[in-house]
């Protein structure tokens, strides 16, 4: 099957491991990858910051560099919810909004591609140790993926899973909410903290370098032994 | 605006609540237990999805034929021998009000929660018109007593306060000798409220729903205060907003069950009161005298536009009770009497861009208001629209971030300028870069490593390790 790679900016220019492991697992899935070098951002700091007009140029870019895309798949919940917003953006545009609709229609989020389309719900991995999974609110929320990534996380051989508490509550990232309110955005963050430290956790996993950033961040800035993990490189651990 | 609470900036009133170990605890506490209940309620009901989506239609219905709702319903008010005011403003409200109160010479009020009369700012108006106002429900009574605290929660006004410092408040405020314990503090304030409906002239409450094939007004509430706000005084003002209306009974079974389910997790309330007009004869109970206020001050510039749905709403603070920045900041940084994600939708719209421009952007879109809202309004696109209209219709963002967002709409238009900056970036970081992480970075990333490390970029970046791999592929 051949898969279309939206890496994100994000993982392109900051955790290219996210990106790697994604490559392997799905070609390892019987995946041919194919990834169009035109590719940028899908536009969504400008756009939840209010400047639609900025991003809408983003938009179309990606819309005319993944045009010939059979399935798009990203490692990344909020993204793909973000390519999945395009034909509301361009509702009433009629050069644009098919276009859209296409590009929606085809784009899938990493785990939901491979528990809903290719089926499998165990990729053979192994990765000793406690760990809690991140639900990111988009992908939760947005996107609606809340089961694929734990059916996948469940036959991970090793991995011991304890839940996150108050895991629907966002870890405060929330892009550029993070920096413009940046105090609130502390509090959030050290909750989520604390609780993955309350649980004991050894490892903590996402499906968006966006929150696993932030979370990843703050553990880092307080000495937390925490590992994060993208639930791509988890299932890539062989 | 009358609205308005609290003094200081944005900055400065999150700073205060987020120090507020105190509301902090009751405000989290409050959640957990709020939330809870409403999805165990919401279980309980079962279809959940299938109620929210008739709760979303009722509403979006009456608000497209509002003027023939609002029609029908003074139409009945008036057969039914009550009198109907429309006020465009809260000083038409509050002058109307005041003339009834004055005209019947009367000293003594006693209320019912309503959020519309803290939005119109009517007690101060009718303490200047020398008359005692009482409120009775007993988080609004907790905060009167207490200096005119404003209320942090629209359905939970004293939320933010513990019952260790209420009953500090009781003991500074009142002649209370007893403990924290609730039924005590309770028991305390049932007796003063008791004398205060037996002796007051004018009853005044807000309204949960108004009925217009009857020209009913119906009352929601579990200490049963409204019932005797309306039983005992010889006239009764009822203040309500412009779009809190359903066509007829039927819609309003279906609203309160939405409502008392959301709202604390209850298939119904203690009380749930249909009123309609003044006593008839015969009638051993209710007031001789009936008023509905409809109170515009804004909502009518709403209809029709792309804020219209947060007109849905029907008061149920389920998104406050889900919101995970009301979580730390509590209601009183709004600087609103509403607060919480309807709050910061409603706000802006009410109050104004120059008072509240801040509010919109004090939420990660996260959702879970709009997951939670009992009629479906998308809380978070509103935001977002509010976000929108302040950057291109106001033109109110900083310039900084205006040229900063140019420069990336730019970029990511571009896989040129995309490539080349993002090729430039890990020496441009360089200096700010120690062990791959940058501690201490400039320009927007100074407030990101104000308290988190921010990974360096790498001299590979994704698309270079793909690019070399397919080369290799090809050369082997």
């Amino acid at each position: 099957m051949k898969v279309t790679l939206f890496v994100t900016c994000l993982v392109d220019l900051f955790h290219t491991n996210v990106g790697k492991a994604t490559v392997e697992l799905l070609e390892r899935l019987g995946c041919e990858i194919e990834f169009p070098e035109a590719q940028t951002c899908c536009g969504q700091p400008a756009y939840n910051s209010g400047y639609v007009k900025d991003a809408k140029e983003a938009m179309k870019h990606m819309i005319r560099t993944f045009e010939n895309a059979e399935y798009i798949v990203t490692p990344s919940g909020s993204c793909a919810t973000m390519f999945k917003e395009y034909p509301h953006i361009f509702k009433g545009d009629p050069q644009w909004e098919p276009r859209a609709k296409a590009l929606a229609d085809k784009t899938y989020e990493l785990t939901q591609f491979i528990v809903d389309v290719l089926k499998i719900e165990n990729v053979g991995a192994k990765l000793k140790g406690r760990a809690t999974y991140h639900t990111s609110c988009h992908m939760t929320r947005l996107l609606g993926v809340k089961d694929a990534p734990m059916r996948l996380l469940k036959n991970v051989e090793g991995l011991e899973f304890v839940p996150l508490p108050n895991a629907h509550n966002c870890c405060g990232f929330g892009g550029t909410f993070s920096v413009k309110m940046g105090p609130i955005s502390e509090q959030m963050v050290d909750e989520k903290v604390h609780h993955i430290e309350e649980v004991g956790a050894e490892y903590l996993i996402g499906a968006d370098c966006g929150c696993l950033m932030n979370i990843g961040g703050r553990m880092e800035r307080q000495g937390k032994p925490i590992k994060v993990m993208h639930i791509a490189e988890v299932l890539n651990i062989r | 605006m009358a609205m308005k609470i609290g003094t200081g900036e944005f900055k400065e009133r999150i700073e205060k609540g987020i120090h507020n170990s105190f509301m902090r605890g009751a405000v989290a506490g409050a959640q957990e237990r709020l939330r809870t209940r409403r999805l165990e309620a919401a279980k309980e009901l079962g279809n959940w999805e299938e109620w929210r989506a008739l709760g979303e239609e009722i509403r979006k219905h009456t608000l497209e034929n509002l003027d023939y709702y609002l029609w029908q319903l003074s139409e009945n008010v008036a057969k039914r021998g009550g009198h109907v005011f429309f006020a465009q403003t809260a000083e038409e409200a509050n002058e109307y009000i005041r003339d009834v109160v004055v005209k019947k010479n009367a000293k003594k009020i006693v209320k019912s929660k309503s959020m519309v009369t803290e939005e119109i700012h009517l007690n101060p108006v009718l303490e200047a018109a020398g008359c005692e106002v009482i409120e009775t429900d007993l988080g609004e009574y907790i905060l009167q007593i207490d200096d005119h605290d404003p209320p942090s929660h629209i359905v939970a006004p004293a939320l933010h306060k513990n019952k260790e410092q209420i009953r500090d408040v009781f003991k500074a405020k009142l002649d209370y000798k007893k403990t924290e314990k609730p039924e005590e503090l309770a028991l305390h304030a049932r007796h003063t409220l008791r004398q205060a409906y037996l002796t007051a002239d004018v009853g005044i409450t807000g309204c949960n729903f108004a009925i217009a094939e009857s020209g009913s007004i119906t009352l929601v509430t579990n200490e049963g205060n409204a019932d005797l706000v309306t039983a005992l005084p010889k006239t009764q003002i009822t203040v309500m907003g412009m779009e809190r209306i359903v066509p007829t009974f039927e819609e309003m079974e279906v609203l309160v069950s939405l409502l008392t389910r959301s709202a604390v997790g209850q298939k119904l309330t203690s009380y749930i009161t249909v009123l309609t007009g003044p006593r008839n004869q015969g009638e051993v109970d209710g007031p001789e005298e009936f008023h509905l206020v409809i109170v515009d001050n804004g909502r009518a510039n709403i209809l029709g536009t792309e804020f219209q749905s947060v007109l849905q709403c029907i008061r149920c603070a389920a998104c406050v009770n889900v919101c995970p920045v009301y979580r730390h900041i509590g209601g009183h940084s709004y600087g609103s009497i509403y607060s919480g994600p309807i709050g910061a939708v409603l706000s802006p719209l009410l109050g104004g861009y120059d008072d509240y421009k801040e509010l919109p952007y004090a939420s990660t879109l996260c959702a879970a208001c709009t997951e939670a809202c009992p009629v479906k309004i998308p809380l978070h696109d509103l935001l977002h629209k509010h976000r929108q209209a302040i950057v291109e219709r106001e033109g109110k963002a900083p310039i900084s971030e205006r040229l900063a967002m140019k420069a990336f709409g730019l970029g990511a238009a571009s896989s040129a300028i995309y490539k080349l900056g993002s090729k430039m970036a890990p020496s441009a970081m360089n200096p700010f870069t120690v062990n791959n992480r940058i501690s201490n970075g400039p320009g927007p990333l100074k407030a990101w490593t104000e308290i988190r490390e921010f990974p360096a970029p790498g001299k590979e970046r994704f698309r270079d390790w793909f690019h070399n791999r397919q080369k290799g592929d090809h050369q082997s």
